[in-house]
């Protein structure tokens, strides 16, 4: 039982230890990536369903008992994001091998790429504040790597800014962690929440925002985001496309898991409303006036961030149950829309707006992916991301935040403008003549799969906001996650 | 903790955000390190007043400092330690390919500045 929490850390770790191993061979390289990737989505099943049945799975790292030791926790919250996070690990991974650029450019690409979802399964896993830090430099180191592994001139000059906001951002956790240290003697999450307790009222709340501004940074909230849409659009289509999915979203995991855990408030955190709605205008705004797919997308991811934070801001089981479901759809609409782009680019050569036209009529397949995706995040019903807003609007209307929720809406309207700029740019109009550049295979694969999950969590709507709403619960009841850990031998 | 870490600390981290705001990426860099220091600092001095090794040996009672933020410093300063060496490499790479140090604007700045001129 307790070994499988375990295995989405080490089934990455191996399979990057023997990528490396067989280097010489590139096709051995990629069988032992994607199988990897396969076995990490069957145990993130496992575990989804094993969960919550049975409750949560603690391990006790090396036998030493929490708070001594380093706890690996498997609720509810972890391992639905554990799944997402592995689907959409997987399909990326199976769109950059059909690409063949992706790894044949870059030796040792299955090595790193199989350590970024190490380092993913860690963050979401730990109970350690410390284990969290490090599951993040293992994380940010592995898409340093991505990031300018093809990089130019310019382009190694935009990634230094992500490289240097990510140092900044860690030697600021670092200090988080000091402070709370030396006031608390403790960095497991669960004796956290006990002795953060008898902290006075003023250092405890200063220790609590600065969390929030570190994994803010890397969550990428309003005004913390300016790093994200120059460096994300310069990366390779499935690199932009997992980062685009899954680091920012970690980071939101991170506010979620701490404020949640170690600074729960009674009511909505008026601070936190009011950068949610910040940052959803101000990304959404910044989206508009891009001319570029992947810019128009990556400024997206900001506007998108809001959402969340809003969801914790209300601090309702309701509001945490609709950030969680915003998180999944998030995941794997915004991973599909980046690889929708990219299919845009490989055929028509480029992703300016100005320059492509027509696309609909030149490959209707393009555009078929690309819809559904665009609506979802847009919040069109029945798509997944009108589960996710519908969600957050109740959970607003329930403590009665009037002014985010419009807020909220009015972002949701300036989405649709923004989808059908790229919509009527790239894809309506008079098609240019000559026949569009081939698309292999297996790309177009790997998008439809990955939209096709969208369209299935929409479907099973139901089912994901009851689990929303069961670890929410979790999260929520104080002093659930301390019963679960503290006690848990070997 | 102890005064002296807590002034150092601060010290490191004012003359490291004082760096970081500079144009030249050789003065970032360094700035960085200095930030990266000043956290360790802060980690190293959460574990208290300094105090005998924590070896327990058998029938001794004393005060031992604590070992746990010594182990998490280590762990710490390597990970800056590898980051930073990334960092120099691609500052490297930066200025073989564009042959200056110093860093541009911002790509959306540039724009409403030449916008702007239009006008």
């Amino acid at each position: 039982m307790s070994t499988m929490a375990t295995l989405p850390i080490v089934i990455p770790l191996a399979a990057a230890a023997m990528t490396l191993i067989v280097q010489r061979s590139l096709k051995a390289e990629r069988v032992i990536g994607i199988a990897a990737s396969i076995a990490s989505v069957a145990v993130a099943i496992w575990l989804l369903v094993t969960v919550d049945q049975d409750g949560a799975i603690v391990v006790a790292i090396g036998g030493w008992a929490a708070p001594v030791g380093i706890s690996l926790v498997a609720d509810r919250l972890a391992v639905l994001l554990l799944a997402t996070s592995a689907v959409a690990l997987l399909a990326v991974l199976i769109y950059a091998v059909s690409q063949k650029s992706t790894d044949e450019e870059l030796r040792g690409f299955h090595a790193v790429y199989q350590m970024l979802a190490a380092g993913v399964a860690l963050a979401l896993l730990t109970g350690d504040l410390f284990t969290l830090f490090v599951a993040f430099e293992i994380m940010l180191t592995a898409s340093y790597v991505l990031l300018t592994h093809r990089a130019g001139g310019t382009e190694t000059r935009a990634a230094l800014t992500y490289v240097v906001i990510g140092l900044v951002a860690s030697a600021l956790l670092l200090t988080a962690i000091g402070l709370i240290y030396a006031v608390t003697g403790t960095v497991n999450l669960a004796d956290l929440t006990v002795k953060l307790d008898a902290v006075p009222g003023g250092l405890r709340a200063g220790l609590g925002w600065l969390l929030f501004m570190v994994f803010g940074i890397k969550a990428a909230i309003f005004p913390l985001f300016f790093w994200l849409p120059d460096s994300y659009p310069l990366a390779p289509t499935p690199v932009t496309a997992l980062f685009a999915g899954l680091l920012t979203k970690i980071g939101v995991y991170a506010i979620i898991r701490t404020q949640t855990l170690l600074f729960p408030s009674d009511g909505p955190v008026t601070l936190m409303l009011v950068i949610a709605g910040l940052t959803m205008i101000v990304g959404v705004l910044g989206a508009i006036a891009q001319k570029d797919i992947k810019r128009i997308l990556s400024f997206h991811i900001v506007s998108q961030i809001g959402y969340m934070i809003m969801g914790l801001g209300f601090f309702t089981v309701a509001g945490v149950a609709a950030a969680i479901v915003f998180v999944v759809h998030q995941i794997i609409v915004k991973a599909s829309l980046f690889l929708v782009g990219g299919l845009v680019e490989s055929s028509e050569g480029t992703g300016a707006i100005d320059a492509v036209n027509g696309v609909a009529r030149r490959s209707p397949w393009i555009a078929a992916l690309f819809l559904p995706s665009a609506l979802s995040l847009a919040g069109f019903p029945p798509f997944s991301g009108f589960v996710g807003k519908l969600a957050l609007v109740e959970a607003g209307f329930g403590v009665g935040s009037w002014a985010v929720v419009g807020v909220s809406l009015l972002a949701s309207v300036l989405t649709v403008f923004s989808m059908t700029k790229i919509w009527g740019g790239v894809f309506w109009g008079k098609p240019k003549d000559g026949s569009p550049f081939p698309v292999a295979r297996g790309m177009a694969v790997a998008t439809a799969s990955l939209v096709a999950v969208g369209l299935i969590i929409a479907v099973g709507a139901q089912p994901l906001v009851e689990y929303a709403e069961r670890a929410a619960v979790d999260l929520m009841a104080e002093g659930t996650y301390r019963g679960l850990v503290m006690g848990v031998q070997g | 903790m102890t005064w002296t870490i807590a002034i150092m600390a601060g010290v490191l981290f004012g003359t490291g955000t004082y760096l970081v705001l500079q144009k030249l990426l050789s003065r970032i860099i360094v700035g960085l390190g200095l930030i990266a220091h000043g956290a360790n600092l802060i980690l190293l001095g959460s574990g208290g007043e300094p105090a005998e090794p924590p070896i327990i040996e058998a029938g001794t009672v004393g005060t031992y400092s604590d070992p746990l933020e010594q182990a998490l410093v280590l762990t710490a300063i390597v990970i800056t330690f590898g980051i930073t060496a990334l960092l120099l490499a691609l500052a490297f790479r930066s200025w073989t390919e564009q042959g200056s140090d110093g860093v541009e604007d911002d790509t959306e700045d540039r724009r409403i500045a030449r916008a702007v001129l239009r006008r």
